[in-house]
């Protein structure tokens, strides 16, 4: 068994151990699962290291020429960082649930759960043919599900489980139907065939275009863009390390980090191009208007990193794959960092979510807060943070290549700044609101480690000289000064707004129901599938007593009866008759036989 | 001349009356009497047919003759059956109105 093997089955070998021996003992469980992620975490330094590491693949479907599906690993250079990203962060957060779940009855289920998250998520990053990232995309899909629903006597988590579920799986079946129609055009699933059978498929631009688009129905699932945004929000119910490794970091990441990985399709297909910048600016820009009313800490957090998402996707659409990677870089480790303060100051307050029962943390929760300043001015794009260059980064590109989405991701910039500081004003300024406010105190050692540590990322994970080592940035024109001083203005207009609102208030003087409610989205979808539920149950009620019922079931038996009826007519018990039939029988036969 | 046809018409006659007695007399003595009638029918028209096909030399086929023995001998077992079983039935019901025996009617 080669090397880089292992960095994806040690994960997968804690899961295993954990669900099958050591479910009673808390402390060996979660032993063996930061173990675990630490080994993946060394592997993966290693292999970024070293050079070109050639793994050989292992055959698992073989029906060649037809169908081949090949177990293999690439490791170029956007996997390898992805990878240490993926494990990094990971690492991070099993350290600080040791910290956040050390009370929790399910204590083991969830660190098995998390090592199965990480070995389903190194295997989406690793994987080197549509099929098998198809598959570890599903198992994600299962880990979020088992993770989010964590808490599973809560109706409330339950059901945000399902939901993401059954939101994932419709962006999952037109992801299947678009690597059904590419393998179709070029004969192969693997990316390297692929891209090198490309003309095959872009002589035919129609074709091209929709096989694009429902593969970017699986990034649409999973990243959470417009419209199955839906369950990310609901997703809170989970634990915050959940929320912050697998809702801001790797999973909802990795619908992005997919469209990269299959650029050279979706750069082939210009309207497909078009409509994927659209769906992100939309969700951008939605998502932020919706983040300005929200009180829930960790909603505000969640449709944050809807925006952020909304970004990356525009970035994509953009025809820029090196613009998504980078934000998605710098974004994860901001807002991973962002959700780890959160539920330090979630768990130091015994479990208070809304922020208006917040405010004067500042002092209480010192770490925690400068931490959690550094994340946000990092998210909203402040320089020097990395926030900035990742973010202007992206605006440059609009800039050139179209205004339209510009202006509006630069409003965007502006709603971003407005409610990061709406949050940070309110939970760590004024005065305490509630008594759990008051009591609050900084969070232990190795909840506020992690955090440290991301935030030394999250402010120097921007500069150039950083970023190189681990991605190829966009390049592109210098529109000079212009654009990063636009998105400054915005960022700092934001600010300011912000900071003006919202000093010193006991409740939200702004109250728009319309993004309070998320535009009514859930609303709206509740009541479609009600309705069509409804439609089904009555046509299937219809068919089952009208046609199965009566039709089938009571005319068989009204038939047979009425042909029972007709025959016993026959029946008269009279000798005579009988003689008669016979005599006519005979006749018949003798015709039939001699006259035909 | 009387001709073949002559006597098949009138084994053919024979028949039609037996089989109408059959069907539509009521005393069951008088049914097995027209059932005998048929046979008989059946049996003129087969000494007909040997009387009047002659093969090459001008001999009568005389097959069909014997056959109209076989025919007398199981007609004079069937009656004595028939008989026997009519007698039990007349024992059981009462009665040699055929009508007045139903039974099977549903």
């Amino acid at each position: 068994m080669t090397f880089p093997w292992f960095i994806l089955l040690a994960p997968l070998a804690s899961a295993a151990l954990i669900t099958l021996f050591t479910q009673r003992s808390k402390l060996v469980s979660s032993c063996i699962s930061v173990a675990a992620v630490l080994a993946s975490f060394v592997g993966s330094i290693v292999v970024f290291v070293r050079p070109n590491i050639r793994v050989p693949e292992l055959t698992w479907i073989d029906l060649r020429p037809a169908f081949y599906v090949p177990l293999g690993l690439v490791l170029d250079d956007l996997s390898k960082t992805m990878l240490l990203l993926v494990t990094g962060i990971g690492a991070l957060i099993h350290i600080y649930s040791l910290g956040y779940m050390k009370d929790d009855a399910g204590k083991s289920r969830y660190f098995a759960a998390l090592s199965f998250f990480m070995f389903s998520m190194i295997g989406i990053v690793l994987s080197n043919n549509f099929v098998m990232m198809f598959i570890f995309w599903e198992l994600v899909g299962v880990s979020s599900y088992l993770l989010i629903g964590h808490w599973f006597e809560r109706n409330a988590a339950a059901e945000a489980a399902k939901k993401a579920f059954l939101t994932n799986r419709i962006g999952d079946f037109g992801f299947m139907l678009g690597i059904l129609m590419v393998w179709t055009a070029t004969g192969s699933v693997g990316f390297q065939e692929m891209a090198q059978q490309l003309s095959r498929i872009t002589s035919h631009p129609g074709y091209l275009t929709i096989a694009t688009l429902l593969i970017f129905g699986g990034a649409v699932g999973k990243s959470a863009q417009f419209p199955l945004h839906v369950w990310l929000p609901d997703a809170m119910e989970g634990p915050t390390p959940i929320s912050a490794l697998i809702h801001a970091a790797t999973m909802v990441a990795a619908g992005v980090y997919m469209l990269v990985r299959v650029g050279f399709l979706i750069q082939a297909a210009p309207q497909a191009l078009s409509i994927i910048a659209w769906i992100g600016t939309i969700t951008a820009v939605m998502a932020a208007l919706v983040a300005t009313q929200q009180s829930d800490i960790k909603r505000i957090l969640a449709y944050s990193t809807l925006s952020q998402l909304g970004y990356m996707v525009m970035a994509v659409g953009l025809a820029s794959g090196e613009a998504a990677m980078f934000h998605l870089f710098t974004h994860a480790f901001f807002k991973a960092l962002l959700f780890l303060g959160a539920g330090s100051i979630i768990v130091m307050l015994h479990h208070e979510q809304d922020i208006w029962k917040m405010g004067g943390l500042a002092g209480r929760l010192g770490i925690t807060f400068l931490t959690f300043m550094a994340g946000t001015l990092a998210l909203i794009g402040f320089p020097p943070f990395s926030g900035f260059f990742s973010k202007d980064a992206i605006l440059s590109l609009a800039y050139e290549k179209n205004p339209a989405i510009f202006w509006l991701a630069l409003f965007t910039a502006f709603l971003t700044a407005f409610y990061m500081l709406r949050l940070v004003v309110v939970v760590f300024f004024g005065k305490p609101r509630s008594d759990r406010a008051r009591a609050g105190r900084e969070a232990p050692w190795v909840m506020i480690t992690p955090l440290i540590l991301l935030a030394i990322a999250a402010c120097g994970s921007g500069f150039g000289f950083v970023a190189r080592l681990f991605l190829h940035l966009p390049g592109g024109k210098e529109t000079g000064w212009l654009v990063p001083g636009m998105a400054f203005a915005a960022t700092l207009s934001g600010m300011i707004l912000a900071i003006l609102l919202y000093r010193r208030r006991e409740s939200d003087p702004i109250n728009l129901a319309l993004f309070r409610k998320a535009f009514y989205f859930d609303a709206i979808y509740g009541f479609f599938i009600a309705a069509t539920q409804g439609i089904l149950a009555r046509l299937s009620a219809f068919i089952d007593r009208w046609i199965l019922d009566a039709g089938v079931i009571c005319g068989t038996s009204s038939a047979t009866w009425g042909f029972g009826s007709l025959l016993r007519l026959l029946q008269v018990g009279n000798l005579q008759a009988y003689s008669f039939l016979l005599g006519l029988g005979i006749v018949g036969l003798i015709y039939f036989t001699l006259f035909r | 001349m009387v001709t073949l046809g002559h006597y098949l018409t009138v084994s053919g006659l024979l028949f039609t009356i037996g089989f109408a007695g059959v069907l539509l007399r009521r005393n069951i003595i008088i049914i097995f009497m027209s059932l005998e009638l048929m046979l008989n029918a059946a049996n003129l028209s087969l000494v007909a047919f040997s009387r009047f096909r002659l093969d090459g030399a001008g001999i009568p086929n005389y097959n069909a003759q014997v056959f109209v023995f076989f025919i007398i001998t199981v007609a004079a077992a069937e009656v004595a059956v028939g008989l026997a079983i009519i007698v039990a039935l007349y024992r059981a019901r009462q009665t040699t109105h055929v009508e007045d025996i139903s039974n099977l009617k549903f």
